[in-house]
């Protein structure tokens, strides 16, 4: 088995028939996170865990006594889930040296099907960013920058190959990176503006978001509890479909989690297209929309209508102000949600003795950095008395209308929506720090944040290279709890469009060739 | 608009987060003028949503014990501890007011 290979069509089998053995998969991996390690994707590597779930794994195999598909699978997980025995950060000084002693719901998920955690995924601090460079950390590097593909089409701008390097896209950068980098096979991000879905397009991966209710937050460090979800970022849309099945699902510990019974499913090979409506909303074509990403949009319209599907165009009148209302409901939870780090329990704290109250300022005054704090600050501000109604409960009816939006389309019949992930391909570092964070966000997130105000479930779809060499993605967002016939659609575009495999220089990679790859024809 | 030095220095009090400099506060401006856009909205009618699920009934356990006896374990991420204390230094000390600290705020 190759470390590129599909979980479920290829790696499971392998393991099951004992091709390749556990600690062999996991040895594998661990050795490519050591060589790519200038991207920047992992904070913690867990190697004597991974070892020791990969040598039990291997053990369970040998009875003949798998757990199931996950078994023996490298998984990698976002810096913000906490994970027992494992330091988790969030990326912050806050929490650096935390070591949780519990596992979110999520992450124990994983790991009771047998999975071998590597390690913990780098983002943005405390998941606050969309381009995975503001954690103490340092930023994430986008593998892409590394492929043939983006070296043939760029034209260096300096003596050192340095400084040419993209980004990730952000929060989840780190899993988006590792995934796309073959260090695993899937990895957890969080999604609460588009944080899976935003460095899964930029680094050519699929990026889930599942419906806001489906899949437990408990143990995920929260931003903003009415919108957050664990995202999953695998290769392919099958894969997604595996991770989800075993993740989904009531959790007596997250009470928002919706109580109705979950059932894993199989993705069809979805044939015949038909039956199916797609909608096109045309407040998508936002300002800023790159006349690439707007043609490869076309074109997958184009593409269902020619297969026999209903293609729609469509109004979300209220999208353009999804963001405005995000950036208060947001800033408000979030003042409310890093009340907690006062280190007194946990995380950093202050050598300041004068009063608890001066401790906690002291102790957040260092353990928080500019973006955190800017948030807290602003968050307080709409929380005000005389700010309340104003803007925090303006901002709620705001939300309602999004959310109405939605409604009102997928009544008219529309079954998903089809839009683009991002306005651009993925940025150079360089370009990208000159604007600072908060206007970053503002502008990089408006095609993916109403979904979460809606509590929808969207998937990005990698779509086709750039000019640049850079991976493109669509974004197609379904009807609350449909991720069923979500993620079919989701499948079958991706075998129409035969997305290119990234092709990393500068990487030793373990191709035993004992699988062949189809090198795909791109869609462009 | 400007926001008043009291009223940072209220919210740097609520916060317990500082400013820290001009460029701080003018996050703080930017955002707020950034908010300021929804008031194009007409929302006459519309009811505030807290969550997506409003519609579902929020799920209750039984007041069973299920866990817990991990004392051990939640003492020991803390700094400071004293058998099974946390220990905070000295409370009811309010933070000095803003003419007493050594703030940027104080020469807006």
């Amino acid at each position: 088995a190759a470390l590129n290979d599909g979980l479920r069509s290829q790696v499971s089998a392998a393991l099951k028939e004992g091709r390749v053995a556990p600690t062999e998969l996991c040895q594998r991996c661990l050795a490519l996170i050591k060589s790519t390690k200038f991207l920047n994707a992992y904070i913690t590597v867990a190697e004597e865990t991974a070892m020791k779930q990969a040598e039990e794994s291997e053990e369970r195999y040998k009875r003949g006594q798998p757990l199931g598909i996950l078994d023996g699978i490298p998984v990698a997980v976002k810096d913000n889930f906490n994970t027992a025995g494992i330091e988790t950060t969030c990326a912050s000084n806050m929490l650096k040296g935390y070591i949780s002693p519990y596992n979110a719901t999520v992450v124990q998920k994983l790991l009771d099907q047998g999975a071998v955690l590597l390690g913990k995924t780098n983002l943005d601090e405390f998941a606050m960013g969309s381009g995975s460079t503001d954690g103490v950390f340092g930023p994430v590097r986008n593998p892409w920058s590394y492929s043939k593909q983006y070296k043939e089409k760029s034209v260096p701008k300096s003596d050192s190959e340095e400084s040419d390097w993209v980004i990730t896209g952000g929060s989840s950068g780190g899993s988006a990176a590792a995934v796309s980098s073959f260090t695993c096979f899937a990895a957890l991000g969080s999604d609460t503006g588009g944080s899976t879905r935003n460095p899964a397009a930029h680094c050519g991966v699929v990026g889930l978001k599942p419906t806001y209710g489906l899949i437990s937050r408990h143990g995920l460090i929260p931003l903003v509890n009415s919108m957050d979800v664990p995202g999953i970022l695998t290769r392919c849309v099958d894969d997604a479909a595996v991770l989800l099945g075993s993740l989904a699902g009531h959790d007596p510990k997250d009470s928002t989690t919706i109580q109705d019974d979950f059932e894993p499913f199989e993705l069809p090979n979805l044939t015949d297209v038909s039956k199916l409506s797609i909608g096109i909303p045309k407040e998508y074509h936002a300002p800023g929309l790159s006349s690439e990403i707007l043609a490869l949009w076309s074109k997958a319209a184009d593409l269902f209508k020619n297969a026999g599907a209903k293609v729609v165009e469509v109004s979300l009148p209220h999208t353009r102000y999804s963001i405005v209302c995000y950036h208060v409901l947001c800033t408000a939870e979030v003042a409310s949600n890093m009340a907690r780090f006062d280190g007194l329990e946990y995380g950093h704290r202050s050598d300041m003795k004068d009063s608890t109250e001066s401790m906690y300022a002291a102790t957040r005054r260092e353990g928080f950095n500019d973006v955190v704090r800017g948030r807290i600050l602003s968050g307080n501000y709409f929380l005000l008395k005389q700010n309340y109604e104003k803007y925090f409960v303006k901002a709620q009816k705001v939300r309602r209308l999004i959310a109405n939006d939605f409604v009102k389309v997928f009544r008219s019949g529309v079954d998903i929506l089809l839009t683009p992930t991002t306005l651009s391909d993925a940025a150079p570092y360089t370009e990208f720090i000159q604007e600072d964070n908060r206007t970053r966000s503002t502008q990089d997130d408006i095609l993916t944040q109403a979904a979460n105000m809606a509590g929808l479930p969207a998937i990005n779809v990698p779509t086709a290279l750039s000019e640049r060499g850079l991976p493109v993605g669509l974004q197609f967002i379904g009807r609350s709890f449909q991720e069923k016939q979500l993620l079919t659609v989701a499948k079958w575009f991706e075998k129409q469009v035969q997305f290119p495999m990234i092709q990393l220089e500068e990487v030793k990679r373990h191709d035993s060739g004992v699988f062949q790859h189809q090198k795909s024809a791109s869609f462009s | 608009q400007k926001v008043s030095v009291e009223v940072l220095d209220h919210l740097e009090h609520l916060a317990l987060v500082d400013f820290r400099d001009s460029e701080g506060v003018e996050r703080l401006h930017k955002a707020i003028q950034f908010a300021d856009q929804l008031h194009e909205v007409n929302t006459d009618g519309v009811e505030p949503m807290d969550s997506v699920l409003e519609d579902r009934c929020l799920y209750l356990r039984e007041d069973d014990v299920t866990e817990g006896n991990c004392t051990k374990e939640l003492l020991e991420n803390a700094r400071e501890k004293v058998e099974e204390y946390f220990v905070a230094p000295p409370g009811n000390i309010p933070l000095p007011k803003l003419e007493e600290r050594e703030t940027f705020l104080q020469g807006s």
